[in-house]
């Protein structure tokens, strides 16, 4: 195996980084910077924020809804093109997402059982 | 256009679905009960669903097709290996079942990842496709992770699963990697494949030398993915600190499950799919063979934790099994099959003595513990003795046969001068084994200490682990015939 074909990649490489760089250096440099109140508050990504989140400890409980929120959801995601594919996919259909189903109802009776969908200790 | 169903037969899957439904019935199983009745029938259960998965495994041996659209090798060598992994997990099962008792902290979670990290391990065997061993080896590392970090009110317990998450993810992405540069170079991610549906095989049978350039690329990130969880060097790092930190049953399991089911993805990548490119991957193995084979003994020699001892002796090992996987030849993968079972049941045997001398909580691990316990444990310091001898590889004991077959396979195919940095790594390593069997004898107990309790399930896995590891090592036959017998997955079987 010869690397000579592998040199146009290495010059993009170098090309791409060298871009990248420059541009990065270039606006810092050049661009004039005019701090004012308004500036510095969230531009267009949501809501200015109540409390000092960063130094503010979350329930771990948050984590675990959100996760098990995401496996249903998934299970809705799942099951919605197999509602519309049914008439195609007939009883090979039915017993597969049965099957599916049935795993993830295992996964509720144990997350129910074992109290994880209970907020208060 | 219709819709045609596949073709599902799941012989090749049944092991994996009998643990797996019997993990969904421990987890809901323990939900029901109180901790006092579930110490006695979760193992019980899961007991059961290793029985099923071994009589399924069984029933299917010298079987030889691929199923579930190619994606799952029924052959010989995955249901050696499968076998082999469940009674890695029952011998867990049931000195788990001890040790949680002692410390009290039984959850039915621990029964339910065990049987889905052993389920996990025995899809690795049988994977026939890059995708479905990404799989596997997702599956049950995150089995793992958890159960590492099993012990939750200890920091070391904390530290150890952490650190082996970091390092695991790390590595998957690496394995990812290179199979996203096979399916580049190769256009599937099967490993076999045929005419129609081209796979690593049969792409490198029918173009040997054009575009194999990203294919080696591609090896080269598999093998830094599954040298991780084999604990090779220079990927070793995680193994000493996860193996002190995870409950000493769980240990003994990583030793010998986890290293079983990395070998057996690496034995049919190497061995069986990319053979026709074994020019090119022998020297990157060779060099990380003997790179792990002196690591591992050298880094050993100065442990004073047993557990850190036993991690970095489980590393010189992954070495000694390379030396197989390199031999590529018939005697090299029957081989290391026979060094990989025989040297799992000796180390979870050796894990369960430590679990057991550790006492609660597991406080007495370091080596200055272990002084005299032949007088206050006569029967549990023979059995480590015994298991440490055939770590060791001395005769009489199972290490001695299987060091002599994967050393043997390499000198047939060549490799003599591995061979003998295998025997020089091997006399280094004898230095540390006997180290401890000196402590045990030749020292007088510190003061009077507690007694230890000894659970009787726990005993029954050093008693039965103690006596396969004799006879194994008197009457190897029928388990290396067993091991030739394993054959891959062949075309026109």
């Amino acid at each position: 195996m010869t690397l000579g074909a592998y040199l146009p990649i290495l010059f993009l490489v170098i090309l791409s980084t060298a871009f990248a760089v420059l541009s990065i250096v270039a606006a810092s440099k050049l661009s004039p910077r005019n701090w004012t109140a308004a500036k510095r508050t969230a531009y267009e990504s949501g809501i200015v924020p109540e409390h000092d989140i960063e130094r503010e400890r979350f329930p771990v409980k948050f984590y675990l809804v959100a996760m098990l929120f995401i496996i249903f959801d998934i299970e809705t995601v799942f099951l919605y093109p197999w509602a519309v594919a049914f008439e195609d996919l007939k009883l090979f259909g039915l017993i597969e997402m049965l099957a599916f189903i049935a795993i993830l109802l295992a996964a509720y009776v144990y997350v129910w059982r074992r109290g994880g969908l209970e907020w208060a200790e | 256009m219709p819709f045609v169903p596949p073709e599902i037969r799941l012989a090749g899957i049944a092991p994996e679905m009998a643990l797996v439904v019997s993990a969904f019935v421990v987890l809901i199983a323990g939900t029901f009960a109180r901790s006092r009745v579930n110490r006695v029938y979760l193992p019980a259960l899961a007991t059961i669903g290793f029985g099923a998965s071994i009589y399924f495994a069984v029933s299917v041996w010298g079987e030889n097709e691929l199923q579930l659209s190619d994606m799952i090798a029924l052959d010989g060598f995955a249901t050696f290996c499968k076998i082999s992994l469940a009674v890695f997990g029952l011998l867990t099962v049931w000195l788990g079942s001890d040790y949680l008792t002692r410390d009290g902290i039984e959850e039915p979670e621990f029964y339910g990842l065990v049987l889905l990290a052993v389920a996990g391990m025995m899809l690795m065997a049988s994977a026939a496709d890059l995708i479905v061993i990404f799989l596997a080896l997702e599956t049950f590392s995150i089995a793992l992770y958890v159960l590492v970090g099993y012990r939750r009110r200890s920091i070391e317990g904390q530290e150890s699963a952490m650190k082996y998450f970091l390092l695991g993810a790390f590595s998957s992405s690496f394995f990812l990697l290179g199979i996203a540069l096979a399916y580049g170079a190769v256009g599937s991610t099967n490993l076999y494949g045929n005419s129609e549906n081209p796979g690593l095989a049969q792409f490198l049978s029918e173009s040997a030398s054009e575009a194999t350039g990203v294919l080696v690329l591609a090896t080269g990130f598999l093998v830094v993915g599954l040298g991780f969880k084999i604990a090779a060097v220079p990927f070793h790092m995680w193994t000493p600190d996860a193996y002190q930190g995870a409950p000493s049953p769980i240990t003994g399991f990583m030793a010998a499950g986890s290293k079983l089911a990395g070998f057996a993805a690496l034995l049919r990548l190497f061995d069986a799919s990319l053979f026709a490119l074994r020019w090119e991957w022998r020297p990157l193995l060779i060099g990380i063979a003997v790179a792990t084979m002196i690591a591992g003994s050298v880094l050993a020699v100065v442990q004073e934790d047993i557990k850190r001892m036993l991690a970095y002796s489980s590393i010189a090992h992954a070495g000694f099994v390379l030396t197989g996987v390199i031999a590529t030849n018939d005697r090299g993968i029957s081989g290391s099959l026979f060094y990989l079972a025989t040297y799992g049941i000796a180390v979870l045997g050796g894990f369960a003595v430590v679990s057991i001398l550790g006492g609660k909580d597991e406080h007495r691990v370091r080596l200055v513990d272990y002084k005299g316990a032949f007088y206050e444990h006569p029967a549990l310091a023979g059995a480590l003795t015994l298991f440490l001898l055939s770590l060791a590889g001395v005769p009489v004991t199972s290490g001695f046969v299987g060091k002599l077959v994967v050393f043997g396979a390499a000198i047939e195919a060549g490799y003599s001068w591995v061979v003998v940095i295998g025997m020089l790594t091997s006399a280094i390593a004898a230095f540390f084994y006997l180290r401890v069997l000196v402590v045990m004898y030749m020292q007088e107990p510190d003061e009077s200490r507690p007694p230890i309790p000894v659970g009787r399930a726990a005993s029954t896995v050093v008693a039965l682990t103690a006596v396969a590891t004799i006879i194994l090592g008197l009457f190897w036959s029928p388990l290396i015939g067993a091991a030739e017998d394993a054959t891959f997955f062949f075309v026109g079987g």
